[in-house]
């Protein structure tokens, strides 16, 4: 037997789990959004998903774009204040508190979103003890603002971890010398730090893109109401009705938009390569 | 002058880090205080009775809390050892076989961590109700374990791929047969990057939500499943507790990472 037909043999069973549990169903979804039941090619399922669900679909386009914004800046100042800052005593306490979300499941950061951010939530109680907040004026964050909040409170430490790694391990002399020209060091983290470690960032913010399209738990347990993402449309339209070729034809948009995050990425790598 | 530019800015950066440390901390600290909450209601800021009832209810011998986390942890176990019989093959044969287009082999197994994974995941409990396993804790595993092959097979290829090969020349030299080598040489070199794949496939599997909500329910009842349950049913003090023993294992994680991490930069001092 030769080593590659002995490498293909201990490979194979791992690439069947594979093709069974993900190629298959990635191409039954695929056309079951594009068929009828009897064989016929149609595009009456994405009209059926545009009828019911386009508030959604722009719904969960806007949380999940709002949401890796923020992200990016909440952990751009946590990297750049570990990177830059010079005081010890608040580089020392950021870098022992900020990772704390990063291994904390989806489930368990919505559930304390759940209760942090009613009505009657720590949140709003902290507010009025303080004398913050009036108590009558007290709303419950129990909506689109909740999730976007779940979301960036669970992949900063992520997006921050990475992008902090790469600020480490860049060149310090460049960032010492912007420093004695005498740029402020913000300005040396936007305009000399920033630039070099942006494929690390895009990387980071693409995967967490990816991963706020797939989470279930967060919008349905955080959000009840409507409108919400599409990942709660597909879950009702087979929960409730059994209706496969709709929730695949939502499926296929999901697919598409993160496509979307995924080529805007490679778009910018290949311009970047084409530069001089 | 200066002195007081220097004063209000470190108190402002102190404000900034309380208000960092309050958004942090503020949602697991209100999880801590339903956990301990016998009663709370409005208008009242903090709860109104606090106890152990709900622990004691929720630890119970008969309770649904023992019974999912039994669970969960057996389905995280028979998760590992599925991930691991295949991705121990197939990352030794990313990492020191010849191999036909090797890149798109690793590609396949990065594939399921690129979509989105519900409409992936709809199509899976489809196909296991027309064979009919939906509903059981074997459906389970092998759709966390499909999940968990991306870390297990790419950090297994790494582990492999670390290992000194004039060892396995070595062992090789003084009469050990190929599969001798790997047994008592390659592998025990790799162990301890193959359990760090281990560790996260179980974490993964523990804390998986959605596709035990599409092929488990209502059969297999893990606890994400229980605390979904509970915290859509109001009781917030089961969800809570359920939600604390979750992360059990996370924060031992970190601990771990933390310290290894610790340990790797005290060994870099003075070096």
């Amino acid at each position: 037997m030769s080593q590659r037909q002995l490498a293909l043999i201990l490979i194979t069973p791992g690439l069947l789990l594979v093709a069974a549990l993900f190629l298959y169903p990635l191409g039954f979804s695929l056309i079951s959004a594009f068929t009828r039941p009897d064989g016929s090619l149609t595009l009456e399922w994405f009209a059926k998903a545009f009828e019911l669900y386009s508030g959604d679909i722009v719904f969960t386009v806007i949380i999940v774009l709002t949401s890796c914004l923020l992200t990016a800046l909440a952990a751009i100042a946590i990297a750049g204040t570990l990177t830059l800052g010079e005081n010890r005593w608040v580089v020392g306490t950021l870098k022992a508190l900020y990772r704390w979300p990063l291994f904390i499941p989806f489930i368990v950061a919505a559930q304390c979103m759940r209760t942090f951010l009613a009505k009657n939530g720590l949140m709003n109680n902290t507010f009025v003890s303080l004398g913050l907040m009036d108590p009558l004026s007290a709303t419950s964050f129990l909506d689109w603002r909740g999730i976007i909040a779940t979301f960036v409170w669970k992949q900063t430490p992520f997006v921050a971890l990475l992008l902090a790694g790469a600020l480490a391990s860049i060149d310090r002399a460049t960032l010492e010398a912007g420093r004695n020209l005498g740029a402020s060091r913000l300005r040396v983290l936007v305009e000399l730090a920033l630039p070099q470690v942006m494929p690390t960032l895009l990387v980071a913010l693409v995967l967490s893109f990816v991963t706020m399209l797939s989470v279930l738990s967060v919008p349905m347990m955080v959000s009840g109401s409507q409108p919400t993402m599409l990942t709660v449309d597909m879950a009702f339209r087979i929960n409730a009705y059994g209706d496969y070729a709709t929730a695949n034809a939502l499926g296929v948009i999901t697919y598409l938009i993160s496509a979307g995050a995924a080529i805007l990425y490679l778009k910018r790598g290949m311009s970047k390569e084409a530069a001089p | 002058m200066i002195r007081l530019v220097s004063t209000a800015r470190a108190a402002l950066a102190a404000a900034v880090l309380t208000a960092f440390a309050f958004v942090l901390s503020g949602p697991l600290a209100n999880l801590a205080l339903w956990s301990v909450a016998e009663r709370w209601y409005t208008p009242y800021k903090l709860p109104v009775t606090y106890g152990t009832r709900y622990w004691e209810q929720v630890f119970r011998p008969t309770g649904d809390a023992m019974a999912s986390l039994g669970t969960s942890v057996w389905i995280a176990v028979l998760t590992v050892i599925v991930a691991l019989a295949l991705s121990i093959p197939a990352g030794y044969a990313l990492a020191r076989l010849k191999l036909p287009v090797r890149a798109l082999f690793m590609v396949m197994f990065l594939l399921p961590q690129a979509f989105p994974s519900v409409a992936i995941y709809i199509n899976v409990a489809r196909v296991f109700y027309q064979i009919g396993i939906n509903g059981t804790v074997f459906a389970v595993v092998l759709v966390h374990a499909a999940h968990g092959l991306v870390y297990s097979v790419w950090i297994a290829a790494a582990a492999f791929a670390a290992v000194d090969k004039d060892l396995e020349l070595a062992a090789r030299n003084i009469g050990a047969s190929p599969l001798r080598t790997f047994a008592t040489v390659t592998l025990p070199l790799a162990a301890p990057g193959i359990i760090a794949s281990g560790i996260f496939v179980f974490l993964e599997s523990l804390d998986e939500f959605t596709g035990t909500f599409f092929v488990g329910v209502p059969q297999v009842t893990t606890l994400p499943l229980l605390l979904y349950n509970a915290a859509m049913g109001g009781n917030y003090q089961v969800a809570s507790i359920t939600a604390l023993i979750l992360l059990v294992p996370s924060v031992l994680f970190m601990l771990f990472i933390e310290r290894f991490l610790r340990a790797d930069v005290l060994a870099k001092v003075g070096a």
